[in-house]
């Protein structure tokens, strides 16, 4: 704050100060009430427990919902990145005509209303006989996470010197044996970044799981159904702390190495002797 | 290595690379015109021109990165048709170094010798011996990223050098570096090709470099060979007024062919008089107009009552002074231009007035002739 005040006249660092307030203060309000001994979440608190955690891992549906979560976040994880390096390739290395429009409509999803989305997928889904599962909610996943792992691996792959790839040939090397030797290890941090930015946002995503699912929930869908009973809310604000939590961390994690691959990327040159 | 160095090691006459009608066109655009050339095994050959002359274009072919519209090209002998670079006996340096950033020193130089899979030994001895030609023993370990530019250059060349290739391909190498290094770069580059004994490439738009370093230039503009030469016949006996201009200042006199046979021009030209010049190799009339030229460090200033057999006399119109020499401007009587004379300062051409009435003294051998 010391730091902000002294660049910052006292009018705009209170404007900064909400700011911050008003994008963070809903999220902190969850880890409060989560260790509220009452059920109801009202201030002053009544006491401190972690009985509200203990109790998590006692509940069957809440572990078969992790289960679910899990296996569609890495599935859609892992289908929505090997499509992404695919696109991010060909975009950031080749020139051809239509390429900002393909770029764009790749993007598109990003700000198109989830809720239609849901809906669209849906009928697809049920025009294509397929009966709903924990694979259609991938396939949905998939859709709405291409687009974050598009803007993360683009960022990793532009810049990349082509003269590296160039270099490689020219010591011998063979296509394939580029790609191993110097592109993949060099775009590694990106796409982990990309692996970790997809599972997250499966993780935390409701609408589309929650149109494409059939009996099987995901956890936002459990939480969603807890939230008919008003003495759940602690058990779901404790477990929302948990998610909010892991999204946290695994985010961070993914732009350090986004970061990371940019860098790395740009071969610098001589131009400091 | 490098004690061999004071001995000049001699070209054999044998070809190293052979440019046959290279043509290289992207849609009506020509990067390279119906280039033909041969370099010499064991030779410093420099591509020098401005850019967009189309010598890294020529470079790129030779590497394998490029393929030629029509023509060909042969190294030591074998046609390099479809050949991918990956199995050309060439290496090259890049300009931008291409230094692979995740691996380190030592990993960047044996990246080529993996696939050779040579014995354990033998392969860290001959990255040692690598990094000792380019005098980075001991840096091994280092990351790339904390390499200073000069020490990545050292660690492309390595690389390059490592494989033991025909031909070494240098893509302007000296051009990131800044000018100290870059001078000190150029004795160390033309020592280490003494020493290897491996026929360098070289790509450069710095005329000064081209000249350090080459044992022969090829002199390029729009696409095609201007000239090849050695760097004093280029420097000296430039084939036309592009080339002269390029590789530095040149004075330019109008002249009239007066006399033309196999070996000898006899020009007649206002402030030079009368002139019989060295006719150049590739000489093509055009009318009877020609250039002579005198480059600007060829025209001595002649002190009080010194003479010379060949004079112009003149007033000095402008005087800038460069430290270690003068340049100054002088106005001859019937010359269009005024005439660029560069005086070291020893004599002390720095204190010339503005105005003064001088003579310049010249040596009939610098002047060259040059068609129009």
């Amino acid at each position: 704050m010391t730091a902000i005040r002294r660049f910052l006249p006292g009018w705009l660092s209170s404007y900064a100060t909400l700011y911050i307030l008003f994008l963070y203060l809903p999220v902190i309000f969850l880890p409060i009430f989560s260790i509220n001994t009452a059920a109801t979440p009202k201030f002053p608190l009544s006491g401190v427990t972690l009985h509200w955690y203990e109790d998590l891992p006692k509940t069957p549906a809440l572990i078969d919902a992790t289960w679910n979560s899990l296996l569609v976040g890495i599935s859609a994880a892992i289908l929505s990145t090997v499509l992404g390096i695919l696109a991010a390739r060909s975009i950031t290395r080749y020139r051809y005509p239509g390429r900002r429009a393909i770029n764009g409509l790749i993007m598109a999803p990003l700000v198109l209303p989830e809720v239609i989305v849901a809906i669209s997928m849906l009928l697809v889904m049920l025009q294509l006989g397929l009966s709903l599962s924990l694979f259609t909610v991938v396939l949905g996943h998939v859709l709405v996470c291409i687009p974050y792992s598009m803007t993360v691996l683009t960022s990793g792959f532009e810049g990349f010197d082509r003269s590296l790839e160039e270099a490689s040939a020219d010591l011998g090397e063979s296509a394939f044996g580029t790609f191993r030797r110097v592109t993949l290890p060099m775009v590694a941090p990106a796409i982990i970044s990309s692996l970790l930015v997809c599972f997250t946002i499966s993780l935390d995503e409701f609408i589309i799981a929650f149109f494409l699912t059939g009996t099987e929930a995901t956890l936002p869908i459990y939480i969603w159904g807890q939230l008919r009973f008003a003495a759940k809310l602690p058990g779901v604000l404790a477990l929302g702390t948990l998610l909010l939590l892991a999204s946290f961390v695994l985010m961070t994690v993914a732009e350090i190495l986004r970061r990371r691959a940019a860098r790395r990327t740009q071969n610098e040159g001589g131009l400091y002797a | 290595m490098l004690e061999r160095v004071q001995t000049e090691r001699t070209q054999s006459e044998r070809t190293m690379i052979e440019i046959r009608d290279v043509t290289r066109s992207y849609g009506s655009f020509k990067a390279l015109d119906n280039a033909s050339l041969a370099i010499r095994e064991g030779e410093f050959f420099s591509l020098l021109g401005p850019s967009g002359c189309g010598k890294t274009t020529l470079l790129r072919m030779i590497a394998g990165f490029d393929n030629p519209t029509s023509g060909s090209i042969l190294v030591g002998g074998q046609p390099m048709d479809g050949i991918p670079p990956n199995r050309r006996p060439t290496n090259m340096v890049f300009q931008s170094y291409a230094i692979f950033p995740h691996l380190n020193v030592e990993q960047n130089v044996a990246y080529g010798l993996k696939r050779l899979k040579l014995a354990a030994g033998e392969e860290k001895r001959r990255v040692e011996e690598a990094l000792a030609q380019v005098s980075l023993t001991g840096l091994g370990k280092r990351r790339a990223t904390e390499l200073s530019g000069g020490q990545r250059q050292r660690v492309a060349l390595a690389r390059a050098l490592v494989m033991r290739p025909k031909v070494l391909l240098l893509d302007e190498p000296l051009s990131a570096l800044d000018k100290k290094l870059r001078e000190q770069m150029q004795v160390e580059l033309r020592r280490l090709q003494q020493a290897v004994g491996i026929t360098f490439v070289l790509v450069t738009h710095d005329q000064y470099e081209a000249l350090a370093m080459s044992d022969r230039i090829a002199v390029m503009f729009g696409g095609r060979i201007a000239q090849v030469a050695s760097p004093k016949e280029i420097y000296q006996r430039p084939v036309n007024r592009q080339v002269a201009d390029f590789l530095g200042g040149m004075n330019f006199v109008k002249a009239e062919i007066v006399e033309e046979n196999g070996a000898s021009l006899v020009l007649d030209t206002l402030g030079f008089g009368r002139v019989k010049t060295d006719k150049p190799k590739a000489f093509v009339r055009n009318g009877g107009k020609a250039t002579l030229g005198i480059r600007p460090e060829r025209l001595r200033v002649l002190w009080d009552n010194a003479t010379a057999k060949f004079e112009v006399a003149g007033k000095v119109v402008e005087r800038h002074y460069f430290g270690e020499i003068t340049h100054l401007i002088v106005e001859i009587p019937g010359l269009e231009k005024p005439l660029s004379v560069t005086e070291t300062n020893d004599f002390g051409a720095d204190d010339i007035p503005v105005g003064t009435s001088i003579r310049l003294g010249y040596d009939p051998e610098a002047l060259v002739a040059m068609a129009d």
